[in-house]
C-alpha cells in the first residue's frame, strides 16, 4: 500500500497541490507569527486561538445567511481591534521580558481564549459551507476544492498588500526599523509602544483572515487552535525570521512534504515526519552555526 | 485582635470540617437514594455532557413522578449530585474520590466518553461502589476485570460491525474491500478493532488503513487514496470532526464509494451542517427513536423523543437516551436487590435482564451490554434538500430501505 503513489503517479500531482495550497495557508499565519516575532521578540502560543477566534466571526456570518467568504474582510477588521486590546491588556506587560515570560503570557491568553470560545460558542465543531464546488485537472483524476483555491488566492493577496504596506506606508518603516533596532528606532522619535501595539493588531489580524478561510476549507473548534500555532511555528523556525519569501516557500515546502509523508510513510506518521524534518534543519543550524564561531575564534 | 481572628478562622474551620462531614453518611437519605455523578458541564464535551446530564434528569424526573423506588416495603425517590468534570480525565477521577469518600456517595453514575470512564472506574472499583455508565464503551473498559463497572450501551468494537456485514450480504456473501481511516484515539481505534475481526469473519479485505492524527482536520490524502483504490465500503470514525471532515472532502474532491459508513453523524448534525452533501452516509447509533422498544417509564422512542424535546427544547441524541436507560437500570436493580447493600444491589445488576425503550439491556461478565444491537441509519434527503435519518440496518427495525450503491457524483 504504502507504494501506491508510485503504482498511480497521478497522485504525485495531487499530493503535490494539495500540499501547497494547504501550505499557502498556513505560510500566512506564519507570516503573522513571524512579524511578531522580530518586532517585539514574542512567541505567540494564542496564535492558533486567534485564528479559531477568526473563524467564529465567519462562521457566524455564515449562520446569518451572509456569504462566509465575507469573512476574509470583516474578520481581519474585529480581530485588528482584540489584537489591540490584548496588546493592552497584557502584552505590553511582557514586550521587553525575556522570551519565557512571553510564552507563559501567551499561553495563559490561549487558555483563556479557548474556555471563553467554548464558553460563548459551545463545544460543537462547526463549519462554513462556501459551495464553491470544485475544479477537476487532468480528466478527472486531479480533484481542488475551489474554497481551497480561494483561500491560497486570499492568502497572496493579504501577503503581497502587507509586504508592500511594510515597504511604502510610514507605520510599515516604523515597524521595520522598531524590528531592527527598538533602541535607536525610540532615539530617532518612532513611538515603538504603538508599533508594537499595531504589529500585534496585525498580526491578529491576519490570523482572522485565515480563520475565516479554515471555516470554509476545514473545521472550526474552540480547541483546535494549538495546531495552527505549531505548524506555524514550525515554518518560522524553518524560514528563519524576516524572510518573507522564505516562510512562503517553508509553508509550501513543509505542506507538500507533509502529503507525501502521508502517502510513502502512512498516515500515521504524517505529523511525526515533519517534527523529525523540524529536528533535522535545527541540528543542522547548529552544526552550521557552531562552525561559523569556530572561523570567528 | 490577632489572638481573636485566628481563633475565629479555627473554629470556623471545623465548624466547615463538621457540617460537611455530617452529611457524609450513608446516601439514602430518608426517603431519597442518592446518586453521584460527574459531567462535562464545561470543557470539549460540554455539549455531549449536557446531554448526560438531560438524559439522566430526564430518567429521575419520570421515575420519581411514577412512584419512586420500592425497597423493603418503602418508596424512595432518585436525587443526584453532579460535579462539573471539565472534560479532564484527572478531575473526573478526583470527583469520583470526592463523591465517595465526602459525600458518602454509594451508587454511581457514568461520565462523559470513554476516556474519562476509564478514569473514574478504578476509583469506584476500589470502593466497591456500583456504577451504571451510559457514555464509555471503548472495549478496555470491559477486559480489566472490573465487578462494579456496568455499561448500558454496546462496546465500540460493535458499532460499524453491522456496516460490514451488511455490505458483504449486498455482495452476494462474498468478501468486499474495505477502505478504512480512524482517529487515534482509544474509542476510535476501539472501532477499528471491531472492523478488523468482521473483516476476519468474512473473509474481506482492507486495501486502506489510515489512522488519522488527533488533531485532524484534513483527510484530502486518504481520499485520494481512496479514488485510486477503489473500495467497496469506505468506514470513517473521528468524533464530529472527522464525521464533518470526511463528508465536506468526499463531496469536494467527489469520492465515489458504493458505501460509506461513520461514527457520530448525530453529535455532528451532519445533515444540518452538510445538506445534501451528507445524502446516502451511513451512520452507527446506539439508539433511535423508531426502534420499537418498550417499557412502561418511557413508553418507547417516539414517546421518548417526544417528552424530552418538550422538556429540554431540542431533540434527543442518543447520548441522552442511553443516560435515561441508565437510571431505569438502577432502579430495577434496587427494587430486585430489595437493599440498599452495595454487593446485593451489584449482584442484582450483573442479573439484568430487561426492556427498556432504549433496548434490551443484559450484561456481560466485563460489564457490557450484549443484548442491544448497533442500529444503521442513513442519511435521505427529498428533493427539496430536507434530510432525515432512517434506520436501514439490522433489517427487523428497518424503517426504509437501505440505498446502494451510492449514486456516483456525476449522477447526483
Amino acid at each position: 500500500m504504502d507504494l501506491l503513489i508510485f503504482q498511480a503517479p497521478i497522485l504525485m500531482v495531487q499530493a503535490s497541490m494539495d500540499g501547497i495550497l494547504l501550505g499557502i495557508l498556513f505560510a500566512l499565519i506564519a507570516y503573522g507569527m513571524a512579524l511578531q516575532w522580530g518586532v517585539m521578540n514574542i512567541i505567540n502560543i494564542a496564535q492558533g486561538d486567534l485564528v479559531i477566534l477568526g473563524g467564529y466571526i465567519a462562521y457566524f456570518m455564515y449562520l446569518y445567511g451572509i456569504h462566509p467568504a465575507w469573512g476574509v474582510i470583516v474578520s481581519p477588521i474585529i480581530m485588528y481591534f482584540v489584537g489591540i486590546g490584548i496588546y493592552k491588556l497584557v502584552i505590553n506587560k511582557v514586550v521587553d521580558r525575556d522570551l519565557f515570560i512571553s510564552i507563559l503570557a501567551t499561553f495563559g491568553i490561549s487558555i483563556l481564549f479557548m474556555q471563553l470560545m467554548n464558553f460563548a460558542f459551545g463545544a460543537d465543531v462547526v463549519l462554513a459551507n462556501s459551495g464553491y464546488g470544485t475544479t477537476m485537472l487532468l480528466d478527472n483524476s486531479v480533484t481542488l476544492p475551489n474554497s481551497k483555491i480561494f483561500a491560497a488566492i486570499i492568502s497572496i493577496v493579504f501577503a503581497i498588500g502587507l509586504v508592500i504596506y511594510m515597504k511604502k506606508s510610514k507605520l510599515g518603516r516604523a515597524i521595520r526599523a522598531t524590528a531592527q533596532n527598538a533602541r535607536a528606532a525610540k532615539i530617532l522619535g518612532v513611538d515603538t509602544e504603538k508599533v508594537y501595539a499595531a504589529t500585534f493588531g496585525i498580526n491578529a489580524a491576519l490570523c482572522g483572515v485565515a480563520g475565516a478561510l479554515i471555516s470554509i476549507t476545514f473545521t472550526i473548534h474552540p480547541y483546535m487552535g494549538l495546531p495552527y500555532t505549531i505548524r506555524s511555528f514550525m515554518i518560522v523556525i524553518v524560514a528563519g525570521l524576516g524572510n518573507l519569501p522564505g516562510v512562503a516557500l517553508s509553508g509550501m515546502g513543509l505542506g507538500v512534504f507533509e502529503e507525501f509523508a502521508d502517502y510513502i510513510l502512512g498516515t500515521e506518521f504524517r505529523i511525526g515526519s515533519v517534527f523529525l524534518l523540524l529536528v533535522l534543519i535545527l541540528v543542522y543550524r547548529r552544526f552550521k552555526l557552531s562552525k561559523k564561531r569556530e572561523y570567528l575564534k | 485582635m490577632k489572638i481573636k481572628n485566628i481563633i475565629i478562622t479555627f473554629v470556623s474551620a471545623i465548624a466547615i470540617l463538621l457540617s460537611t462531614s455530617v452529611v457524609s453518611f450513608s446516601k439514602v437519605v430518608g426517603d431519597k437514594i442518592v446518586l453521584g455523578a460527574a459531567v462535562s458541564l464545561t470543557g470539549k464535551y460540554s455539549s455531549n455532557g449536557v446531554h448526560t446530564q438531560n438524559g439522566y434528569n430526564m430518567a429521575v424526573d419520570r421515575i420519581n413522578s411514577m412512584g419512586g423506588i420500592k425497597v423493603g416495603g418503602k418508596t424512595y425517590k432518585f436525587e443526584i449530585i453532579y460535579y462539573d468534570d471539565e472534560s479532564n480525565p484527572k478531575r473526573a477521577a478526583q470527583l469520583a474520590e470526592r463523591l465517595i469518600s465526602q459525600d458518602g456517595v454509594e451508587f454511581m453514575l457514568g461520565p462523559y466518553s470513554s476516556g474519562l470512564t476509564k478514569a473514574m472506574a478504578p476509583v469506584t472499583e476500589k470502593y466497591g461502589v456500583p456504577m451504571v455508565e451510559a457514555n464509555g464503551a471503548s472495549r478496555s473498559l470491559f477486559t480489566k476485570g472490573y465487578k462494579y463497572l456496568f455499561a448500558v450501551l454496546a462496546p465500540a468494537n460493535l458499532y460499524l460491525d453491522v456496516a460490514i456485514r451488511t455490505a458483504v450480504e449486498l455482495n452476494g456473501g462474498k468478501g468486499v474491500r474495505i477502505a478504512q481511516a480512524f482517529e487515534q484515539d482509544a474509542f476510535s481505534q476501539d472501532v477499528r478493532l471491531g472492523i478488523l475481526d468482521a473483516a476476519k469473519d468474512t473473509g474481506s479485505e482492507i486495501v486502506i488503513d489510515d489512522k488519522l492524527p488527533k488533531e485532524l482536520n484534513d483527510m484530502a490524502a486518504t481520499l485520494a487514496k481512496v479514488k485510486a483504490v477503489k473500495p467497496d465500503v469506505l468506514v470513517v470514525s473521528g468524533h464530529t470532526k472527522g464525521a464533518l471532515t470526511a463528508i465536506r472532502q468526499i463531496a469536494e474532491m467527489k469520492v465515489d464509494v458504493p458505501m460509506l459508513a461513520m461514527t457520530h453523524c448525530d453529535a455532528a448534525k451532519l445533515s444540518k451542517q452538510h445538506g445534501k452533501n451528507s445524502q446516502y452516509a451511513l451512520c452507527a447509533s446506539q439508539w433511535h427513536k423508531t426502534l420499537t422498544y418498550k417499557d412502561k417509564w418511557f413508553k418507547d422512542g417516539m414517546t421518548y423523543d417526544a417528552d424530552f424535546t418538550k422538556m429540554f427544547g431540542y431533540a434527543p441524541p442518543y447520548q441522552a437516551a442511553e443516560s435515561s436507560a441508565a437510571l431505569l437500570v438502577f432502579k430495577d436493580a434496587f427494587e430486585r436487590a430489595n437493599s440498599f447493600d452495595q454487593k446485593k444491589v451489584r449482584d442484582a445488576l450483573a442479573a439484568t435482564d430487561m426492556q427498556t425503550f432504549y433496548g434490551n439491556i443484559k450484561f456481560a461478565p466485563g460489564g457490557q451490554n450484549v443484548s442491544k444491537p448497533m442500529v444503521l441509519f442513513q442519511v435521505m434527503c427529498d428533493s427539496s434538500g430536507k434530510c432525515e435519518n432512517k434506520v436501514v440496518a439490522p433489517l427487523k427495525w428497518a424503517s426504509a430501505e437501505l440505498i446502494h450503491p451510492i449514486p456516483k457524483w456525476s449522477e447526483r
